[in-house]
């Protein structure tokens, strides 16, 4: 239940989470869940993608100060077959948008997305009158966390990727299911 | 030559040349059938010897489109600033400066892919960043029902 070294209360939305927990099952399915997410959460292996500033911010994020490998996302793999989670860091325009839909779609279940930064998130400094950048990633693909901020820093991120191992935790094989039902796009 | 001296050596070479002075840069406004005279005229000159293309830039100015040269001489350190524009906003369209300086190519193509203006004998006059079915992005007619604006 708890992340290493964080405890429950110093996390915010708990409520949300508490939610998504609600949705219980049996208790053997349950203890295999558990399990599972167990494995899942703490082996959460990140794809190499970046586009902009976000992501000097995402390497500094895994490099040795921050070091987000003691959470177990030490790996930045290089394909998306052997990604587990991608954090869209930067600006995602038009021309980038048809690449990074089939990035996701190439990576193999389960997978999750993290919105690192103000333009993945809403189009951030070029919302307004700009020809070119997607307003938001999630026209193009589901979000599970959002990371505010122009760019976050490093703890931000890491905070984000905690509340992501979070959401982990709480998932069953049915809400997965359901997931990828509503997010079938 | 220092900035007076520029204009009216410019000024000598035609004398349909508008000049325009007390700028940062001198400004010469010029027909675009005489741009690529003129042009080529700057840079073979011994007394000019503007033999460095800064920038191409292309403007719309509403009803006219145009395009601004920033020239440079590497030896004496002056520079001089053309500008040509048009009235015809369905075939704009300007003598390339690709054959006096390489580095217009890579710049008429920009032009050319946000504002639609064309540039005749440019080598490779495709789009640079967006691809065919974009309209001209940068014209302030330019429609796109997904801007957001204020």
């Amino acid at each position: 239940m708890a992340i290493k070294g964080m405890k429950y209360e110093e996390f915010g939305d708990n409520e949300s989470l508490e939610l998504l927990r609600q949705s219980g099952t049996n208790v053997l399915l349950t203890t295999i869940d558990d399990v599972i997410n167990w494995g899942r959460k703490n082996s959460l292996w990140p794809l190499t993608f970046a586009t902009s500033c976000c992501g000097i911010e995402m390497m500094q994020t895994g490099a040795p100060k921050h070091d987000f490998a003691r959470f177990g996302m030490e790996v930045y793999r290089a394909s998306p077959r052997q990604a587990d989670v991608i954090v869209v860091a930067g600006t995602i325009v038009k021309k980038m948008a048809p690449v990074l839909k089939r990035l996701y779609d190439q990576m193999s279940e389960p997978k999750y997305v993290v919105a690192m930064g103000a333009c993945t998130i809403t189009g951030g400094p070029f919302a307004l009158h700009s020809y070119s950048v997607v307003k938001g990633v999630e026209q193009i693909i589901p979000v599970d966390v959002y990371v505010p901020g122009c760019p976050p820093r490093p703890q931000a991120l890491l905070y984000g990727m905690l509340q992501l191992q979070r959401l982990i935790e709480t998932q069953t094989i049915e809400s997965r299911k359901k997931r990828n039902v509503s997010h079938s796009y | 030559m220092d900035k007076i001296q520029l204009g009216e050596f410019i000024k000598s070479l035609d004398s349909d040349l508008e000049i325009k002075e007390g700028k940062q840069f001198t400004e010469v406004t010029v027909m675009p059938s005489k741009l690529h005279s003129l042009a080529s005229q700057l840079k073979e000159k011994e007394e000019t010897l503007f033999d460095f293309l800064d920038c191409i830039t292309g403007v719309d100015y509403g009803h006219d489109l145009g395009v601004i040269y920033h020239l440079r001489s590497t030896k004496y350190e002056h520079m001089v600033v053309l500008k040509t524009r048009t009235a015809d906003r369905d075939f704009p369209e300007f003598d390339s400066v690709s054959d006096i300086w390489e580095a217009a190519d890579l710049y008429e193509r920009e032009a050319f892919d946000l504002l639609g203006i064309r540039f005749t004998d440019h080598p490779d006059l495709r789009r640079l960043f967006l691809d065919d079915s974009w309209g001209f992005p940068l014209r302030k007619d330019y429609v796109d029902n997904n801007i957001i604006t204020w």
